[in-house]
């Protein structure tokens, strides 16, 4: 029904023109669709409203950007919204403590438990080298310890013998006991599936946490589940306690919506989401991908953030016109540092480049961090607009002032002045000498390919790290290569999850 | 305690029930567009999902928008259009003496209950006298066919299997022939669980259902569909899909002992009108019941029967 969704928005919106921000209106109709999609994936009645709230908040007021519709705009808040949710407090398992580590696993019958318990074992093996021991405690499914049993064989971990007579209780401590005598790091106890409502048997889980403290006790439920995930959700979490979520059935085309409800309401992070049948069908939870999954207007989103990726190339394209024509001032410069800051900082932007382990040092070791470019955008905000267009209006009385309104000193802005100097200076070199087709290659087309920006520019990391490599006691006074990565093309954003 | 009284009670049970909900909505108020919105909220609520809900809700608007009617008659009307819906769907699920043998096969994802569901159906089968063999066609999840033998054994019914990792179609042959030699009255398959998107596992049931076809061109007799009763609206999906492959004839829904209503019957029932033939409402074979639609409609507003 939703493959309608989109048209029905676009009739909504077609009679608006552009508008700058986000109004009541526009939040209001989108969401009104919105709620529907979210229902449609199964996202429990509750939380839709819920998560409406926070949305309406958030987008209330927020920008539109150029060439997108408000609707639009909605939706990629909703997408971020569902994403930020979903993804919150990940943390790997908590399984380095004092031996044996104890993991419970809980969760309605049918949910998964026996075969996920069988995928974690193999997972805590293989990829974090743990000695692993399942044990079953499901007295109640004919063959439910049968088949914990094949698994163990099948991904080659440790298994609590059998024993008929003995009480779920009963078999986790002997299982606690074994697992310490035989010292394995992880002790993994499965469970019978039960029903929430069934108090007899939510108690007795209740006694095999207490005499099993375990580090992780995860409920396992099936991306299937409709509207029964707050039901369940609530009462493993209020009578039971849980740490985290293990979410199955994620291969199946389930929209998911069980996702958003069992994370919203038990406030634990969704850990591992399970893909298939074979023990090595688990995988790390991943939440932009179940955000696109549940809301299911993939398209919309990616309009949304093609439209953004533009906006910044014709923003770079401006830069480039503007540095071949030797106009670079200091606003310029400021987008320059604002471009730097959104992308992640020095650190991180330069952590993305290989090799340049190297250079970082030496960057740390001339004090390049990003508290420096904080405090480089604040002398340009102190500027007025003249000043920062031309900065030979800069005599010692302005320069007074702007360190005093930017809380920093008349040596910082003349430091800055400097280094902007130098890099106009070399602007315009480029934009005589290497030619403003030059330029135009290095700014690229907005391909997703970060080393070939640099290599198309002509200027290599070598080189890179000699101009780094220099600037020793002048600071930053060779900024202008590193500037220049600030006006990469938007392709490079470490902030864009794919 | 009968299937309705365990419905209820199990309904009761919830912190959420539908009927405090509902009736909620309607106590002193005019029904207007917010009752109405209130309402069709409860319905989603209870994985009706939205077009059946919507549909649900509008009939309800039409006959008593601006009215103040007292909340019993409400939540009456209400429960009427929901039995109109299901009620043509009600049909027991019976073995024919028509077929030598009757052959049943269980289909659905993993996890929905096939097991439980075949091992109850054959203890019920076989107290009513019939003959009945157990196939084992889930040759792939560890102990599935373990799990399959306890109930084999406890209601000492015949059960065919296979080591794990061979060919189900080629059991499914076998064991039809071997029925036939035998003089069973009814061959009872469990097949493995496989999600309805899955091309290559969908496709080996497409060749188990060939087979049985080659021996029994009408068979299966019936193709049944397990569905858990928490599941949401991928209900549909699975249904359409298994639909294709395996030509279901009936819908069998578990686990309505829990909080969960199991609403999206509703929906199915709206799109493809399949006969709904027994729910779960509990661990023993006892607790495998017919439908009946009525009690279920009440059930599923917190009604009972003596309202």
């Amino acid at each position: 029904m939703f493959d309608s969704l989109k048209d029905k928005l676009q009739s909504v919106f077609s009679g608006l023109g552009r508008t700058g921000a986000l109004s009541e209106t526009d939040v209001n109709n989108a969401l009104r669709d919105v709620r529907l999609a979210l229902l449609d994936a199964d996202v429990a009645v509750p939380v839709v409203k819920q998560f409406m709230e926070l949305i309406r908040e958030r987008a209330i007021g927020a920008a539109v950007l150029k060439s997108v519709r408000p609707d639009q705009q909605v939706i990629k808040i909703v997408n971020d919204g569902l994403q930020e949710i979903l993804g919150g407090d990940a943390e790997e398992l908590k399984v380095d403590v004092t031996p044996p580590a104890v993991i419970l696993m809980t969760g309605l019958q049918g949910s998964g438990k026996t075969t996920t318990a069988g995928k974690l074992a193999q997972f805590l093996k293989t990829k974090r080298k743990k000695r692993v021991m399942l044990a079953s405690l499901d007295m109640t499914r004919p063959a439910a310890r049968e088949q914990l049993r094949i698994l163990s064989e099948q991904a080659e971990v440790g298994i609590l013998p059998e024993d008929d007579k003995q009480t779920p209780l009963q078999l986790a401590k002997r299982a606690i006991k074994s697992a310490e005598l035989q010292g394995y790091d992880v002790l993994i106890l499965d469970t019978a599936g039960r029903q929430s409502i069934d108090d007899g048997l939510m108690e007795e889980l209740v006694a095999i946490k207490s005499v099993s403290n375990p580090v992780e006790t995860l409920l396992v439920a099936d991306a299937l589940t409709g509207q029964d995930a707050v039901n369940t959700a609530t009462a493993f979490k209020s009578k039971i306690g849980i740490s985290g979520i293990i979410l199955t059935r994620l291969d199946g085309d389930a929209r998911g919506g069980a996702a958003l409800s069992m994370r919203q309401i038990t406030g634990c992070p969704i850990k591992f989401a399970g893909v298939g049948e074979k023990l090595d069908a688990l995988e790390a939870f991943d939440p932009a991908r179940m955000a696109s999954r549940i809301l299911d207007m993939g398209d919309v989103v990616a309009l949304v953030e093609k439209a953004a990726e533009a906006i910044e190339q014709e923003e770079a394209m401006r830069m480039a016109q503007r540095m071949a024509k030797g106009k670079f001032d200091l606003n310029d410069f400021l987008s320059q540092l604002r471009q730097l800051k959104k992308m992640g900082g020095v650190g991180s932007l330069l952590g993305m480049l290989p090799g340049i382990g190297k250079i970082n040092k030496q960057l740390a070791a001339a004090g390049v961090d990003d508290s420096m470019i904080n405090r480089q955008e604040a002398i340009i905000l102190s500027m007025t607009k003249k000043e920062r267009a031309s900065v030979g209006l800069l005599n010692a009385s302005r320069r007074k002032r702007i360190a005093f309104g930017s809380g920093t000193s008349v040596q910082e802005v003349n430091r800055l002045v400097k280094q902007y100097q130098d890099m106009a200076r070399m602007m315009k070199k480029m934009g005589t000498k290497a030619g403003a087709a030059g330029l135009k290659a290095m700014l690229g087309s907005g391909t997703n390919s970060s080393p070939g920006v640099f290599n198309s520019s002509g200027m290599d990391l070598d080189a890179m790290s000699k101009q780094f490599g220099s600037s020793k006691s002048g600071g930053l006074s060779n900024l202008g290569g590193m500037t220049n990565l600030g006006g990469l093309p938007p392709g490079i954003n470490p902030n864009r999850k794919k | 305690m009968s299937w309705l009284k365990k419905l209820t009670e199990g309904l009761k049970k919830t912190s959420s029930s539908a009927k405090s909900k509902i009736s909620g909505i309607f106590i002193g108020k005019k029904i207007d567009t917010d009752t109405i919105e209130s309402l069709e909220e409860a319905l989603i609520s209870s994985d009706l999902g939205v077009s059946a809900s919507q549909k649900i809700v509008k009939e309800f608007e039409k006959n008593y928008s601006g009215k103040t009617s007292n909340q019993e008659e409400l939540l009456e009307a209400l429960s009427k259009s929901i039995t109109n819906i299901l009620e043509p769907l009600e049909k027991e699920l019976i073995v024919s003496d028509d077929y030598h043998p009757h052959i049943m096969m269980l289909v659905g994802v993993n996890g929905s209950g096939k097991t439980t569901t075949a091992g109850k159906l054959a203890k019920r089968f076989s107290q009513q006298g019939k003959k009945v063999i157990l196939v084992a066609a889930d040759t792939f999840r560890a102990a599935a066919i373990e799990q399959l033998k306890g109930w084999a054994e406890k209601t000492s019914v015949e059960l065919i299997s296979a080591e794990r990792g061979a060919d189900p179609a080629a059991l499914v042959y076998q064991s039809i022939e071997k029925a036939r030699i035998q003089k069973t009255d009814l061959i009872l398959i469990d097949t493995a669980g496989r999600l309805q998107n899955r091309i290559e596992l969908m496709e080996e049931l497409a060749k188990i259902v060939r087979v049985i076809k080659k021996l029994e061109p009408e068979a299966p007799h019936d193709s049944l569909i397990v569905l858990d009763g928490t599941v949401g609206q991928n209900a549909l999906s699975q249904l359409k899909a298994f639909l294709d492959v395996a030509a279901i004839t009936g819908l069998i829904m578990t686990k309505l002992d829990g909080s969960a209503r199991g609403g999206v019957l509703v929906a199915l029932a709206e799109e493809f009108g399949l006969p709904i033939h027994l729910i779960g409402v509990g661990e023993t074979a006892e607790d495998l019941q017919d439908f009946n639609a009525m009690a279920y409609s009440r059930a599923l507003l917190g009604l009972t029967l003596e309202d």
